[in-house]
């Protein structure tokens, strides 16, 4: 598997997140994503950079498009240093939320991505990597 | 600072939704909706989310909201123009917007509500299209 393109943005306010789905929406147009998964993944990276700024106190966004034989995919790190997540299990289950929210940022992104890959520790920060193939 | 525009026709609004929100401006419109309501006396309200690329569950809370406040207000919502691609995500998301009408487009969004801000509501309910929850009672 190789990486094509990578780039890096900064996910620290509301507009970010604006600017990620839009980044986002770019490279899935460009791998030659169809209208229905560019729209899951740019929704999901809408959710994703959403935690990223209101749980990790901002981040960053890493989008790389892979290629692996005939399959092209884009994958999507976002990683902040913010305090981290106690119980993982629970921040995964729909309807959990700390913020007031809908409790679907996680569990609802999973669902509309086919790789999902979540690191967190206490204190240290939270990397959730993304992938979604064409 | 920006603001979504909303058109007072007759005894309706109308919000088009034209740009991609940030989160902030979505909880302006909210606001700014219910205001509205309150100082036009609106019966209805159509949100068209036709040009919205995608609905992620921050702007599905906006929407469920929109749509339960305007209730309590005396006034339905009913959301027009939703893509296929967005609806799709939607759900696999996990939100089936309980309690919020839809319609395919402003037309069919419009017969429905102006069939109820002319008609007495008991007797419209059973023509109106069911929600993902069945009953409608869902607020968000």
């Amino acid at each position: 598997m190789a990486v094509a393109a990578d780039e890096v943005i900064q996910v620290r306010n509301q507009h970010d997140i604006v600017n990620a789905r839009h980044a986002v929406r770019t490279r899935a147009v460009a791998a030659g994503f169809r209208l229905v998964d560019q729209t899951k993944i740019v929704t999901a990276a809408s959710e994703l950079a959403r935690n990223t700024v209101s749980y990790g106190g901002g981040g960053t966004l890493r989008i790389e498009t892979l290629e692996d034989g005939l399959r092209t995919g884009l994958r999507l790190t976002f990683e902040d240093h913010g305090p981290g997540i106690a119980d993982i299990g629970l921040a995964l289950t729909d309807g959990y939320t700390t913020s007031g929210g809908m409790g679907l940022g996680l569990s609802g992104s999973k669902r509309l991505v086919n790789e999902f890959d979540i690191w967190s520790k206490q204190g240290e920060g939270t990397r959730v990597t993304v992938t979604r193939w064409t | 600072m920006d603001r979504i525009p909303i058109l007072r026709i007759g005894n309706l609004l109308l919000v088009t939704i034209q740009v991609d929100m940030h989160d902030r401006l979505a909880l302006q419109l909210q606001d700014d909706l219910t205001s509205r309501i309150s100082t036009t006396g609106a019966r209805g309200v159509l949100l068209d989310i036709s040009s919205l690329e995608i609905v992620d569950s921050f702007i599905g809370r906006m929407i469920s909201n929109i749509a339960a406040m305007a209730r309590v207000l005396d006034a339905e919502t009913v959301v027009v123009g939703m893509q296929p691609a967005v609806a799709i995500t939607l759900v696999e998301l996990g939100l089936s917007l309980p309690g919020v009408r839809t319609a395919l487009d402003i037309d069919k969004g419009m017969s429905l509500l102006s069939a109820y801000t002319s008609t007495d509501r008991d007797r419209l309910e059973p023509a109106l299209p069911a929600t993902a929850d069945g009953d409608g009672s869902g607020g968000g």
